[in-house]
């Protein structure tokens, strides 16, 4: 510790990493890691510039429901050989168009014959999530395939049953995955709503939020100072990796009505892992009434404290990260602009909130708890010095790069 | 210790006799009605918690006035290995038997609160709220 005498001389100094010494530091298993909320009160203690100094890698997590996930799957050849053309597992179909034998399975599709929400509301019991959850458990699912045969694939037709241990890739691949922030949902209209928010109760009667606030990886590196592409990462109970920013990764600076800055929002990530070494406490089919099937994702994000910048923005609390409270009966299904204003998920987070004058109770969609154990998990991982850090081979957008959503016309 | 809970059963006939009056006015009993349903054939059935001194003849005059009387067995489990903690549950349950305990954030049941109305049944998006009989 040279460095502490140069701060008790009361100069003012940086304390700086790398990438590099702190995976030495895990290596030899003396890195300090810990979670965001064990952060938040070392900083409140010793500030940021001892933090700085003292911890190497901060870890965060979310456990949430996730619908923008999914897995391709690469199934092997039969004899003779089919190009499939179409496939279903447990009735349920994956995208084919690809080569061969290979397929993609989203989470939110359904089984063929589901009733939907043709009685409603829909109860969706089962669908891609679910089905990726029972490969992760390493049961017998029923593939059929059709095609149309050609000379070198002359195969019609195919039902047989797969494990996940029995095929050859099970690729995790999940285009939008880690919501930066999120809308705090409530219900303006005289009837209950079913929405992919929950059930929301009529004439603002509760109000539901998702997101682990404090603990949420993209909350705490708002300006994607650490993560990119390649940043290793704890994803579905085993290591996975941020493949690319995720979809409708819109990074920008919320304001309220008189202008007032309430911290980011609108980043995503795009994640990749091997399935076949994942698990299904962290991998959960999740079922909405009256919306669809989707996988509750478990993620870890490690955030190296490489400067005092990183520590402030790690180190941020439930009382200054801030969500908008939208209207999902009129404002949000028809895409009209503004909200009725923001609450922090410390206030989320109370069990009750005040929106239009009207004392609201509040209920997360995403697991707090689960978020805090994926953080305590990861934070054993570094210390086992079995799961070092990465320098991301390109940082994501931030919000200086204005990057708008456009509008689908039609 | 939670009331006792009850389910009535009305037959076409007792369905109108005003049973609940006489058990406040001469049996002095406290009445929580649970649930009340009467089917298209007139049939009716109440849950009811009731507590008080003169519980067992409350009971007694209710078989006297042909309802049946049978305890409520139905009830609502928690499957631990299901539940996920989210938490989407805890508004949506009138009673707050599902409820967040803070700052830890976790979600715990409390089935003496419960009232087998099964809404978290279905709003559960991991399918852990379970009706047992």
């Amino acid at each position: 510790m040279s460095g502490m005498s140069a701060v008790n001389g009361g100069i003012s100094m940086s304390a700086e990493k790398t990438y590099a010494e702190i995976n030495e530091k895990i290596k030899n298993g003396k890195a300090v890691v810990m979670t965001a909320e064990e952060l938040i009160a070392f900083v409140e203690e010793k500030g940021f510039l001892r933090a700085t100094q003292e911890v190497d890698v901060v870890t965060t997590g979310t456990f949430s429901p996730m619908c923008s996930s999914g897995a391709f799957l690469s199934f092997g050849h039969s004899e003779p050989r089919i190009r499939m053309q179409r496939v279903w597992l447990n009735d349920i179909e994956a995208y084919a168009g690809l080569a061969a034998v290979d397929a993609y399975i989203g989470a939110t599709q359904v089984p063929e014959h589901d009733s939907l929400n043709s009685n409603f509301p829909g109860e969706f019991k089962y669908g891609g999530g679910h089905l990726i959850q029972e490969l992760v458990e390493r049961k017998r699912v029923r593939l059929k395939a059709f095609s149309y045969g050609t000379d070198c694939y002359p195969r019609q037709e195919i039902e047989t049953s797969i494990t996940l241990d029995e095929i050859n890739e099970a690729i995790l691949f999940n285009p939008r995955n880690a919501y930066q922030n999120y809308n705090c949902a409530v219900n303006l209209s005289p009837r209950t709503i079913y929405t992919y928010m929950g059930v929301l109760k009529p004439n603002l009667a509760n109000a539901h939020y998702c997101s682990a606030g404090q603990l949420s990886p993209l909350l705490k590196d708002p300006y994607f100072k650490t993560v990119g592409i390649g940043t290793r990462i704890f994803l579905g109970g085993g290591v996975g990796y941020v493949a690319w920013n995720g979809t409708q990764h819109f990074p920008s600076i919320q304001k309220d009505s008189t202008g007032r800055e309430l911290g980011p929002a609108g980043g995503t990530l795009a994640l990749i892992g091997d399935l076949k070494q994942m698990n299904s406490q962290w991998l959960r089919g999740a079922s909405f009434l009256g919306y669809g099937a989707t996988l509750a994702v478990g993620i870890g994000l490690p955030i190296p404290l490489l400067n005092e910048e990183v520590t402030k923005f790690a180190a941020v609390k439930d009382k200054d990260l801030y969500a908008p409270i939208v209207d999902y009966s009129d404002a949000y299904p028809n895409r009209k602009p503004g909200n009725l204003g923001f609450v922090s998920y410390a206030e989320l987070k109370s069990g009750q909130i005040t929106v239009n004058s009207k004392q609201v109770p509040t209920a997360p969609i995403s697991s707090y708890p689960g978020a805090r154990k994926i953080a305590g998990i990861l934070k054993q991982w570094i210390s086992d010095g079995t799961f070092s850090i990465t320098e991301p081979v390109k940082l994501l957008p931030n919000f200086n790069d204005q990057i708008t959503a456009n509008v689908l016309k039609g | 210790m939670a009331p006792e809970r009850i389910v009535l059963r009305f037959t076409p006939d007792t369905t109108e006799k005003p049973v609940i009056y006489r058990l406040v006015k001469d049996y002095d009993l406290v009445i929580n009605i649970l649930r009340a349903n009467i089917n298209p054939q007139k049939e009716g059935t109440l849950v009811l918690e009731l507590t008080g001194e003169k519980y067992q003849q409350g009971l007694e005059y209710l078989r006297q006035e042909g309802v049946s009387v049978q305890p409520l067995i139905e009830g609502i489990t928690r499957n631990e290995q299901l539940c996920t903690m989210c938490g989407s549950c805890t508004d949506i349950c009138p009673t707050k038997a599902l409820y967040i305990e803070r700052p830890s954030m976790e979600v715990f049941f409390n089935n003496d609160k419960c009232i087998v109305c099964q809404l978290c049944v279905k709003a559960c998006p991991m399918h852990a709220m379970e009706v047992r009989f």
